[in-house]
């Protein structure tokens, strides 16, 4: 698609272009029924996310390392070993035959390129967490606070020069270059190079080389189990994903217990950033290389939820700017969606301010009969199958609790079954449970 | 309302320094200065219990109480005599989790509660637990966590407790993102909390004052 077509394009006729690269993904299927398959899946949940009536409720699993604790692997095992991680998510996906695949992307990261990144603002399991944890981010102040006026000013800069060599140790050399702009003026050039031979810098420049190895392997298998799982039928759910403003700011730049106290000390930068994350934002989903897959764009959202703010904070300082972020992707045709996690009940009124049928919404623990009654009214709705259902319920309960999802929730379509988080493993038999209640009892 | 307590619970936090300093030039008794603090603290407690304040405020009033803390601390000459507790909780999140922040907030309300809160901090071992109630012995034992793997680390922490002779007379709630009555029968612990207040109002409970 050329870039002078595309700005001409309307939002719906970017938005049906992404649709039609996700229905037609331009590789060879397996076998007719295959083909036919994928296209009824990607248009069952198409269906949902415009609010009308699938053939039935589509089922997913946003999932996390379930794929690799079925398989008997451990996060560990899966994030060391990509050809590992690609054969559990394959033969976990042809097993549960859900209407997405159920990803490793966003779960078996590797390891090795983690290692040569020397990545800091993470754990992950076997370096900093045991073997069989998730990853998770280690809080801490990545960003100072006396460095709001460079973030504000120029983000990109800032992220390089200032953010990168602190919380990703590859990088460490950039914090002695001069500006970037150097290039601008041939000149200028002269007085940026000098930075490229430091130590430091070539020691950080081998091991980005080695972690593009490492992922460069990693993605051979993982670009394989994506392609196999595509040609056999199931279509891929996210094209990729972005933040709201205040969790970028907050997550792996702040920290949460800072940007909370920025909130009181000095909340007209925290504003200020937040808005000036927007485009960002918008262009970290978009401006990849290569064609997106999906026009879903993945939004975790963290800071936001019940409890961590109050409305009045909440209509401050994060729902303004997400929204725009979410406006900002409809636009460029995409379907942003936001996985709610925690509750969601004192949002539920305010999200609505949205454009009809363009989001997907999952949600945790909020009460699903309210958010059928709101948000549910402008936006697709998936989610709620509790975590500790799936791990420690019966197959009796997990249907019954999913049974009434569909009466309550699924009433008139605009509803996606799945587990309300990240789920990590479970039992099978629960997870068949919620499955079939989808694939039998959800028929509309 | 003294101006430090309106200051701290209406999280005002340059004034409140400022206060502080202005008591301290007029030789005011630190030991009073840190009541005062205290009483800030049970307003945004009773705030957060009432619905009006919400992490954001704890946190921030947690930081307010520790800066003045440490300002307070050389010219606290000798120890202060111990108030009476309502009891002891030992607390901390299970092995294998890092989560910290819902932790901390039971831990703030606990101890504005009037409880003496022994933390064992992140990613806590079996045994750590177990060495913990051995030696404080607490009336309740609150574990944290986040993520799904905090299940079994629960299970297993309170299965170790019960092997080590201690889990009679002792109650064990558990809480954070998951947590619910399922995974509280799988545990085997006693209650689940929603949030800090739940484990207050256990706590209290387990102690015998409501």
């Amino acid at each position: 698609m050329a870039e002078a077509s595309w700005a001409q394009m309307t939002a719906d006729e970017r938005r049906a272009w992404r649709i039609s690269q996700w229905r037609n993904p331009g590789l060879p299927f397996a076998n007719p029924e295959a083909e036919a398959e994928y296209r009824a899946r990607v248009d069952r949940i198409l269906a949902a996310i415009n609010l009308e009536k699938p053939d039935r409720v589509p089922v997913c699993l946003i999932g996390g390392f379930w794929g690799a604790s079925w398989a008997g692997l451990t996060p560990y095992d899966v994030m060391s070993d990509p050809a590992k991680a690609a054969k559990a998510w394959t033969d976990f996906n042809l097993e549960f035959r859900l209407d997405t695949q159920c990803s490793p992307l966003f779960a078996a990261v590797s390891a090795p390129m983690l290692e040569n990144l020397d990545y800091r603002s993470y754990s992950w399991p076997g370096h900093g967490v045991t073997k069989e944890a998730s990853f998770q981010y280690n809080e801490r102040q990545w960003m100072l606070a006396e460095e709001y006026d460079h973030l504000i000013a120029d983000p990109s800069d800032y992220l390089l020069r200032v953010y990168l060599p602190r919380a990703v140790g590859a990088f460490g050399g950039f914090a002695n270059l001069s500006s970037f702009c150097d290039f601008i003026e041939m000149p200028f050039s002269s007085f940026h190079m000098p930075g490229w031979g430091s130590p430091e810098m070539i020691e950080g420049l081998e091991r980005l080389a080695a972690a593009s190895r490492s992922v460069g392997e990693w993605w051979q298998h993982m670009g394989g189990m994506v392609g196999g799982l595509m040609a056999a039928g199931f279509p891929g759910y996210f094209a990729g994903g972005s933040k709201a403003p205040f969790d970028i700011l907050g997550d792996t730049l702040r920290g949460t217990k800072e940007v909370i106290m920025d909130m009181f000390r000095r909340p007209d930068k925290v504003l200020a950033a937040c808005e000036r994350l927007v485009p960002v934002a918008i262009n970290w989903a978009l401006k990849r290389p290569g064609q997106l897959g999906s026009p879903v764009i993945f939004l975790p959202l963290h800071k936001g939820a019940d409890g961590f703010m109050s409305d009045e904070q909440f209509n401050t300082f994060y729902w303004p700017t997400l929204r725009a972020v979410i406006l900002g992707l409809i636009e460029e045709g995409c379907i942003p969606f936001m996985f709610a996690e925690g509750h969601y009940n004192q949002r539920l009124e305010a999200i609505m301010d949205l454009p009809k049928g363009t989001t997907v919404w999952l949600f945790d623990q909020t009460d699903m009969a309210r958010a059928k009654q709101t948000i549910g009214k402008v936006a697709c709705i998936q989610g709620n199958v509790p975590l500790s259902l799936m791990y420690a319920g019966t197959p009796q309960e997990t249907e019954e609790y999913c049974r009434k999802l569909v009466d309550t929730v699924g009433e008139g379509g605009g509803f996606i079954l799945d587990t309300g988080a990240v789920a990590d493993g479970g039992k099978a038999e629960n997870l068949r449970a919620m499955i079939r209640t989808a694939q039998e009892y959800g028929r509309y | 309302m003294h101006e430090l307590v309106e200051a701290m619970a209406g999280m005002k936090e340059a004034d409140a320094l400022r206060i502080v300093d202005e008591m301290l030039v007029k030789g005011e008794d630190p030991k009073k200065i840190l009541d005062l603090s205290s009483e800030a603290m049970q307003v945004v407690g009773e705030r957060y219990q009432e619905g009006t304040y919400f992490l954001p405020e704890l946190i921030m009033a947690g930081e307010m109480l520790r800066k003045i803390g440490e300002i307070l601390k050389p010219r606290l000459a000798e120890k202060q005599g111990e108030t009476r507790k309502l009891g002891t909780v030992v607390l901390g999140t299970v092995r294998g989790d890092i989560h910290d922040i819902g932790k901390d907030i039971v831990g703030f309300m606990l101890e504005v509660n009037g409880f003496e809160v022994i933390d064992l901090g992140i990613d806590t071992g079996e045994e750590a637990f177990v060495a913990a109630v051995r030696d404080n012995k607490p009336q309740v034992l609150a574990l944290s966590g986040f993520l799904s793997v905090a299940f079994d680390s629960m299970r297993s922490t309170i299965e170790e407790v019960e092997k080590a002779g201690l889990r009679k007379d002792l109650k064990v709630i558990i809480g954070g993102g998951q947590m619910d009555d399922t995974v509280r029968r799988y545990t085997g612990a006693d209650a689940y909390g929603d949030d800090a207040m739940a484990a207050v109002a256990f706590a209290k409970e387990t102690v015998g004052v409501m």
